[in-house]
Formats: structure tokens, C-alpha cells, sequence
């Protein structure tokens, strides 16, 4: 949602563990650990009373006319009348071995009914991946070199279209030209090559503008280095001194940042999903909340937070990948 | 997990105590084609929503079934009175999207006055006294990043219900951490300088400082971050609004148009088109008007 992200990357130094024994980096890794679980946990309780302070959804589930008799013998059926903290803490206690319940509406289980709707989801993000390193590197790469002149004034307004326009809006435009006026693709549905297509470049384009923005703004820090300038010495050519020794350095902040844009990607996966009927896990979460599918709300909230969680992990480890620096201090 | 603000690590800029000459950073805006062109935009949009009755050719929600989805004026079937064409149920497009105005407007500038105050007061309070507070804040900042804010707004709004102030809320609670990060990088390095030390050496309270002494030096980072999450919180609702979750269905929203408009793509596709529009061109010039002061206030970064 926010396009809040600065031109100027942050440097992921201060995150990285400097020190020479192994005990110092185990630290780091379990202190950082534990402020996941910590996210997690908090995730769980927010999510675990704030639907609780809505409407009752055994007045969902039952015709208006119902007796009271039927609702309250519903809602023991369904667990609701036990004491809130009796359902919190069987609720806790279920999450480690993921169990998360059964689904007000669907009646199985709700880890289940998650994992029918995962691949699809996994299906898109992958593709959504893809595509922007496909498109955003080469962009960034090239407005870097050229900066100032016209084609990197191209790229950059680009860039501005791409992440001032909300993807529901693109799939709409999308859907337009490509299904209604040419034919070209499908506008909705799953399964086939050409179903992916449209969805995927709709949540890509806001991906694209942010990787391609950052990249071209670290890069053009990373170029004015001195090694680039001794590697430029030596004779390279400057698309081959670009992606020898730019593009590793310049891709740490971008790293950082494409981390903490996942939150973005995820809601944009939300939108995406709802614009092309796609059967995923975001599709579901709004399902879930219009039916106030309690468990089932509560277990995709969890699984959302646990993905930038997880990412933003592996955030971290990478560094140690990317910047020798780090490596070497193990 | 430790996060890095993109905007947290950015150098602050040295700023005079007394925050400078203020009519310099309109004379450099104004310098900037594109920014005048967006700002031209915005002044154009705000009119609109001010004066949307007297604008809008008709009453947004009369409906007339015997117009039903009418192509724009200048197409085979169009009428003059109904310039952008009419929805399913004949409703005039060009009033909806002049009416749509208001709720973006409102709502973007709700939420990030709201987001604005609470991230302003954080980082304040982060920043100059540092230890505990700062330790508590910051970790809070990062389990506050962790929800994704959409879903976080679709659970609030979807459990608690819909309507204006619950939008503006939410997006003002979820907003904040952006501007808490900026200005508590700026007070850490304000703090040191001698105008602080001066100040409290002669007795000035801790809460007079940080009013009269270190608001006004953070105000220029805080305008570039408000305007960039205006733009933020009108997509937001927009968003919301297009899932069916946002303010109630009578309300005119660009995003609802956006939701009923793709049902009937097949067919007609102004009614989709035109809200799409305006959306995107408001959150453009409100993107580019931010960059733009962005520019104008951190020199350095424009050079690049």
C-alpha cells in the first residue's frame, strides 16, 4: 500500500553480525528468531479477539427466523460458548501443531481447506517473482548507465506509473485490452499457461517499479565506488564492470527493502486474486472475512504475517551470501 | 527481526535551527515542470470534491433505468447529458467520479494527518529520550510492519464495520511507523547539537524542546512523507472499497465504481475506465508533488 519507499536505499550493515565467534552470530540468529515468534504471537492474539468484537456468526450461519434454541445449540456445536479464555488458550495450543480448527462455514478443517487453496497462490507469487527480476533488473541496470539522459527519464517515469497505480486497476486495464478487446487471453480462471498471464503481470508491476527504482538509485552509488573506478582502470567494458562489480553491492539494499516490501505484495496478491476469480489463499481471506469465518480468518491473517516473517528471515541470512564481508566474520 | 527504515538510514540534512527560509522550498517546486503540472491537478481535483454538487451535472445516486449504461458523449448512442456515459443502473458517471472525490480526498488526508500525529509523537519521543522507550517503540514499529496493512484494514473493517471513520482510522493506525522512523533519525541527530544543549542548559522543559525546538526542524521530511502517504491511504481505501469492505455501499467511492464497473467490461467499459482513472491520475500527481518536494528538500538525492 505505501509508496513511501525513499530513492535512497538503506545500508543493511547494521543488521549484519560483525563479530568473530560463532557464539555472537547464534545470538543474533536466535534474538531474531525470537522477535518472530514474538510478531507471530502477537499476530495471533490481535487477529483472535479482534474478530471476536464483531457480530455473532451464528447469526450468519442461521436464517433469520431461527429460534433461540437453535442458535445456542449452534453455537455449542461450534465451540463459541465457552469462556473467551478457554478458546484462546485451546486456540494457542492448536497453532504449534497447525491445527487452527474448523471452519464455520465449510466444516473441515481449516488447515486443510488452506492448503488446497496454497498452490495457487505460490503458483502466482512465483510467476509475479519471475517476471520482475525479468524486467526490473535489466531496467534498473540500464537507467543506472544511462543516467540523466532520456531513456533513463523513460524508465524512471515508468516506474512512477507503475508504483502510483493500484493493482486491481491494472488487472482491470489488463482484462480490458487483452481479454475484452482482443481476445488475446482469458480474463479469469486457472489451471492453463495462458490463465497465468494476466494475473501475474498485474502483480508484478508494482514489484517491478519499486526493484527497478532502488536497484537504478544503488547502483548509481555503487558505480561512483572506488573499485568500479580501478575496475573501469583495467580496461573493462562498462556493462561488464556493471554486472561483475556493481550489481552484487548494488543489490544489498535492494535485497533490505524488497524484504520489507512484502507486505505490499501480499496485499497486492489480495487485490490481484479477487480481480482474476483466482482460487488462492488471498481470495479465501476475503471470503473468509465477508462470512466472518472465524478460525478461518484468523488462519490467514497468521499465514500472511508468518510469509513476510519468513522472507524477511531469510533476509537477513542472505546477506551473509551477498556481502563477503559478513562471511568472512563467521 | 531487525528492520531498516529505507528512510531511517537516510543522512539527516543540516537545516538551520530556525528551519530556514521558507519561501525558498515553493520557489523550487515551482521550478519543476512536472511538479506544477500535478499540482495543478490537485488544486483542480480539490475544487471538484469541495464543490461537488455544483460541479456534478446530476444527482450521483438518481438512478434512471431506462438509461442504463449509456456509452460517453462522443460515442454511437452517447448523450449530451451524460458526458462520461451512465452505470447499470443510469446513474450519470461523470457526477459519481466528481462525488468519488471526496471520499479519496478525505480519507487520504485523515490518514495521514492521523498517521502523521501518532508516528510524529512516537518518533519524538523515541528519539529524545532513547533507552527503554526508544527500545519498546521501535520494537512495536517492527511487529507493526510485519501485518501487511491491507489485510490488517480488510479485518478491521470486515469485523468491526464499514463507514468513513473506521477507513481513516485504521489506515491512520496503520500508517504511522514511516513517519516515527524519520523524525526519531532526526531528533537522535538533532539532539546533540548545541541549540539543544543550550536550551535545556537554561531550563527548557523537555516537552517545550521538543514542540518549539525539534518539531519545526523535522516538519520539512514530515511534509514529503505525508504527501507520499496520502497518495497511500486514497489507493488504500480504494482497495478496501473494491473488495466490497470500505465505507457503505451509498457512498460514491472510486473503488466500488471500479468493482461494479468490471462486472459489466464485456459490454460497457467506461464504467470501469473512468473512476480507474481518476484514481490514478490523483495518486500520480500526488506521488509526483511528494517526489518533487522530496527534491526540493534533500538536495542530494535529485542530483542522482
Amino acid at each position: 500500500m505505501s509508496d513511501l519507499t525513499p530513492d535512497k536505499p538503506p545500508a543493511p550493515a547494521d543488521t549484519a553480525p560483525r563479530r568473530r565467534d560463532t557464539t555472537g552470530l547464534l545470538r543474533t540468529v536466535l534474538k531474531r528468531l525470537g522477535t518472530a515468534l514474538l510478531v507471530l504471537l502477537c499476530t495471533a492474539t490481535v487477529s483472535f479477539f479482534l474478530v471476536r468484537l464483531s457480530g455473532d456468526p451464528v447469526k450468519i450461519l442461521l436464517p433469520p427466523d431461527a429460534t433461540a434454541r437453535q442458535e445456542s445449540v449452534l453455537r455449542a456445536s461450534l465451540g463459541l460458548d465457552r469462556p473467551l479464555v478457554t478458546q484462546y488458550l485451546d486456540y494457542l495450543w492448536g497453532l504449534p501443531r497447525l491445527d487452527f480448527g474448523n471452519s464455520l462455514v465449510h466444516g473441515r478443517p481449516v488447515g486443510e481447506i488452506l492448503a488446497e487453496r496454497l498452490p495457487a497462490t505460490v503458483e502466482l507469487a512465483a510467476a509475479a517473482l519471475l517476471l520482475t527480476l525479468l524486467v526490473a533488473v535489466p531496467a534498473g541496470v540500464f537507467a543506472a548507465m544511462r543516467r540523466g539522459r532520456g531513456s533513463d527519464h523513460t524508465v524512471m517515469t515508468g516506474v512512477l506509473l507503475g508504483q502510483s497505480t493500484p493493482p486491481f486497476w491494472v488487472g482491470i486495464l489488463l482484462i480490458l485490452v487483452f481479454a475484452v478487446w482482443t481476445h488475446a487471453l482469458p480474463a479469469s480462471g486457472y489451471g492453463t499457461w495462458a490463465n497465468l498471464v494476466l494475473p501475474a503481470v498485474t502483480l508484478a508491476v508494482y514489484s517491478v517499479a519499486v526493484v527497478a527504482r532502488l536497484l537504478r538509485s544503488s547502483l548509481i552509488d555503487v558505480l561512483s565506488s572506488d573499485h568500479i573506478r580501478s575496475a573501469r582502470a583495467k580496461g573493462f567494458g562498462p556493462l561488464k564492470v556493471v554486472l561483475r562489480h556493481g550489481l552484487r553491492n548494488a543489490s544489498l539494499p535492494v535485497v533490505t527493502v524488497v524484504g520489507l516490501e512484502v507486505g505490499n505484495l501480499l496485499g497486492g496478491a489480495i487485490l490481484t486474486e479477487r480481480v482474476f476469480s483466482w482460487p488462492g489463499v488471498g481470495q479465501l481471506t476475503v471470503e473468509a472475512v465477508s462470512n466472518r469465518d472465524f478460525p478461518l480468518v484468523q488462519a490467514t491473517v497468521l499465514f500472511f504475517a508468518a510469509t513476510f516473517v519468513v522472507v524477511n528471515l531469510l533476509v537477513d541470512l542472505s546477506y551473509s551470501f551477498l556481502d563477503p564481508r559478513v562471511r568472512t566474520s563467521r | 527481526m531487525t528492520v531498516t527504515s529505507p528512510a531511517a538510514a537516510r543522512p539527516a540534512p543540516a537545516r538551520a535551527p530556525s528551519g530556514g527560509s521558507r519561501s525558498a522550498v515553493p520557489r523550487a517546486l515551482l521550478r519543476n515542470k512536472l511538479a506544477v503540472l500535478a499540482l495543478a491537478v490537485l488544486a483542480l481535483l480539490l475544487a471538484a470534491a469541495l464543490f461537488a454538487p455544483l460541479v456534478a451535472p446530476h444527482d450521483p445516486n438518481a438512478q434512471n433505468l431506462l438509461m442504463r449504461l449509456r456509452p460517453p458523449a462522443w460515442q454511437d448512442g452517447g448523450t449530451r447529458a451524460h458526458l462520461l456515459g451512465t452505470d447499470q443502473l443510469g446513474r450519470d458517471m461523470l457526477s459519481r467520479v466528481v462525488h468519488g472525490s471526496r471520499v479519496s480526498l478525505l480519507v487520504g488526508a485523515g490518514a495521514a494527518l492521523l498517521a502523521g500525529v501518532i508516528g510524529t509523537a512516537v518518533g519524538l519521543v523515541s528519539g529524545y529520550f532513547g533507552g527503554w522507550a526508544d527500545r519498546t517503540l521501535m520494537r512495536l514499529a517492527d511487529v507493526q510492519l510485519a501485518f501487511p496493512s491491507l489485510l490488517l484494514a480488510l479485518a478491521v473493517v470486515g469485523f468491526l464495520g464499514s463507514g468513513l471513520g473506521y477507513v481513516i482510522l485504521v489506515l491512520g493506525f496503520t500508517g504511522w511507523v514511516s513517519y516515527a522512523r524519520v523524525v526519531r533519525s532526526e531528533v537522535m541527530s538533532l539532539r546533540t547539537r548545541d541549540f539543544v544543549t543550550e536550551a535545556r542548559a537554561i531550563g527548557v522543559t523537555d516537552i517545550t524542546l521538543m514542540r518549539r525546538h525539534l518539531l519545526p526542524n523535522v516538519m520539512a521530511p514530515l511534509a514529503t512523507i505525508g504527501t507520499l502517504h496520502v497518495a497511500a491511504a486514497i489507493v488504500a481505501e480504494a482497495s478496501l472499497s473494491y473488495l466490497g469492505l470500505g465505507v457503505p455501499k451509498e457512498t460514491v467511492t472510486w473503488g466500488s465504481m471500479l468493482s461494479d464497473g468490471q462486472l459489466y467490461l464485456g459490454t460497457s467499459w467506461w464504467a470501469a475506465v473512468f473512476p480507474g482513472i481518476a484514481l490514478m491520475l490523483t495518486s500520480l500527481a500526488i506521488n509526483i508533488t511528494g517526489d518533487a518536494l522530496r527534491d526540493v528538500a534533500d538536495p542530494k538525492a535529485y542530483r542522482r
